[in-house]
């Protein structure tokens, strides 16, 4: 075993037993706050898929992120007043299971992120991240000035999804569902990694050249990196607006897109665990200094300048050393 | 009355695509030159603004404020430059939008720790208070036709700066190879913090112009910012010209989208729909564009060699 497969399972555990510790102790919120870690670290799971192994720097998922939420906001709205979605050329009514809502987020996700991605990949650098900004920025500002759901002020989902043989508004119950799609985002992720799928990505991010060199496409792998990176975070999303209770643009703004790209290189770019390491450490940090001070952003912007300028390679990277291909 | 209301729409568009130039300017020399992507240009804007509020009300000289604020900027973007960014040059584009967003989050805070929650007002200099009377019956404002007068003015000065001095004579080596000029003995670290200090200087300048217009508050650096992204994007990063170009269509896109598009579309689906519709569609019409454009040239309009 390796430095970081033991980090990984501390990590795994970690996350794991503080809702169930937070019990114990009599201090419920905490159960939120781990929630809220998990559903996050999902959310930078699925971005680390393009910008971690594939080298994609996406400063657009908040876009996905924000179709997953508005997902569940929308399908649980229309299950609550019994309206159905369309009725012609068939009726499709509203949903409030999670897993129809998970496909949904998922397959919308898929859908909008296939042109962006065909598109924003003909770019590269910083064409690349001021493009995906842009569709990002279009879905945001449709959603502000579409007024079917909500507009500017949200959508507030009144009853949790429910997940079968689950009390989802029990929150321990809820975390385990947020916590087993994790590591299950995780798995997929580690799995694809390690694929001859996941070699190309990787190949193609360090040399464009030689792997078009040895006949594949590179387009065509980072369309589907791209692709599946959006459908996960777009997962979160829809977990996320779960949590809430409530989905609103800000889900899909230029900050988000930029918090998901901090939870990253906090846990470390492109190791399969940075996800979890940054988010558990951003909410940490979101927590205390919020607790200790109202000007918390200001220390949260000195801490993370610190990370980038003098603990490269973030959390994981500080404890289990450099990647053994960098 | 329609052709003077589209006139006046249009003018809006112009000086608004003027100030985004302000900005663009600066974004596409720092990147241009040093290759960095600077997310914090908006707050260098957002200082400027409050740089000329704080000094106007203090000493009831908008022209004073003016000057605080391009020095403020400017002192700022010095500041951050040699503290900060100067270590970025070497590093990819991820650690330079971390790090840059970090500095996002210490000037919006530390502002409000400064001037508080509430917004600051400026008013426009009673010298340039009033309409002009324009040909076709327009009364269009006299401190907008100045905003774009000076913008105008910038570009042209620019313009000479980057082709005609010494300075731009070493900026433009900057751009093409920087091994080479520090070898033939030219201080670059010294001409990254002056290009950088410009480039802020000119967001400062672009952020007291417009604090006139609008009030003058935390936050309102970063929807200019990504708009001036989208126009150097359009433009061609690094190109001068292009920003002028990028900014000129996004300013009188918006606008005109704006103002147009609800109409248009009543026509053809119904004023009840088309007023959502059409509103949506306007707030996304640049970011179409600029889409529709990198779909056809991925490297912008006026792509900078190399």
């Amino acid at each position: 075993m390796t430095r970081e497969t033991v980090l990984n399972a501390i990590l795994a555990l970690l996350l794991l037993a503080l809702p169930f510790a937070a019990i114990e102790a009599g201090e419920p919120f905490y159960v939120t706050l781990a929630t809220r870690m998990a559903v996050l670290a999902l959310a930078a799971a699925g971005l680390n898929l393009a910008l971690g192994f594939g080298g994609l720097v996406s400063f657009g998922h908040a876009a996905f992120f924000g179709i997953g939420g508005y997902a569940a906001g929308i399908l649980a709205a229309h299950a609550f007043n019994a309206e159905p979605l369309m009725t012609w050329p068939f009726e499709i009514g509203g949903s409030d299971q999670m897993p129809v809502i998970w496909l949904v987020a998922a397959l919308a996700c898929g859908v909008v992120a296939l042109p962006i991605g065909a598109i924003s990949l003909r770019t590269s650098g910083v064409y690349f991240i001021m493009i995906t900004l842009a569709f990002a920025q279009m879905i945001f500002y449709f959603a502000i000035s579409w007024p079917s759901y909500g507009g500017q002020d949200g959508l507030s989902i009144t009853l949790r999804n429910g997940f079968p043989g689950l009390n989802t508004m029990v929150p321990t119950s809820f975390f385990l569902v947020c916590y087993g799609l994790l590591m299950a985002a995780l798995l997929l992720s580690w799995r694809l990694r390690d694929s001859r799928f996941g070699a190309a990505l990787q190949a193609a991010r360090q040399n464009e050249a030689r792997v078009a060199a040895v006949g594949i496409d590179p387009l065509k792998i980072r369309l589907a990196a791209f692709v599946i990176s959006a459908m996960i975070t777009g997962i979160a999303g829809a977990l996320f607006a779960d949590l809430t209770r409530f989905v609103s643009p800000s889900m899909l703004s230029w900050q988000m897109s930029g918090e998901l790209i901090v939870l990253i290189i906090l846990g470390g770019t492109g190791r399969l665990f940075g996800p979890v390491a940054g988010a558990i450490l951003f909410v940490m940090l979101e927590f205390v200094l919020g607790g200790m001070t109202d000007r918390w952003q200001f220390f949260l912007g000195l801490i993370l300048l610190g990370v980038v300028l003098f603990a490269r390679g973030g959390v994981v990277g500080l404890i289990a050393g450099r990647p053994r291909h960098g | 009355m329609q052709t003077a209301l589209f006139i006046e729409q249009l003018l809006n568009g112009i000086q608004f695509g003027v100030m985004l130039f302000l900005m663009a300017a600066g974004l596409t020399l720092i990147f241009g030159v040093m290759g960095l992507i600077n997310l914090a240009h908006g707050s260098l804007y957002m200082v400027g603004a409050f740089a000329c509020a704080s000094v106007a009300a203090a000493t009831g000289s908008f022209w004073l404020g003016l000057v605080a604020s391009l020095a403020a900027a400017a002192a700022a973007g010095a500041i951050v430059e040699v503290t900060v960014i100067r270590r970025l040059y070497e590093r990819d584009h991820l650690d330079q939008v971390l790090a840059t967003f970090a500095l996002i989050l210490i000037f919006s805070e530390g502002t409000r720790w400064l001037f508080g929650s509430f917004p600051l007002y400026l008013n426009i200099p009673s010298l340039l208070q009033g309409a002009v009377a324009l040909p076709g019956g327009v009364h269009y404002p006299l401190y907008r036709l100045a905003i774009i007068g000076v913008g105008l003015g910038v570009a042209l000065g620019l313009y000479l700066l980057i082709g005609r001095t010494r300075l731009g004579m070493r900026i433009r080596a900057g751009e093409s190879d920087r091994e080479m000029i520090g070898a033939l003995g030219v201080d670059i670290s010294t001409l990254y913090t002056v290009v950088f200090a410009l480039g802020a200087a000119l967001a400062g300048l672009a952020g007291a112009m417009v604090g006139a217009l609008q009030s003058v508050e935390v936050g309102m650096g970063e929807p200019v910012l990504i708009l001036a992204f989208v126009v150097i994007v359009i433009g061609g990063i690094g190109s001068i010209k292009g920003a002028f170009v990028g900014a000129l269509l996004v300013g009188i896109t918006d606008t005109m989208g704006r103002f147009l598009l609800p109409g248009m579309l009543a026509a053809v689906i119904g004023p009840a729909k088309a007023s959502g519709i059409g509103a949506a569609l306007a707030s996304m019409l640049i970011y179409i564009v600029m889409a529709l454009i990198l779909a056809f040239r991925p490297k912008g309009l006026f792509a900078a060699q190399g």
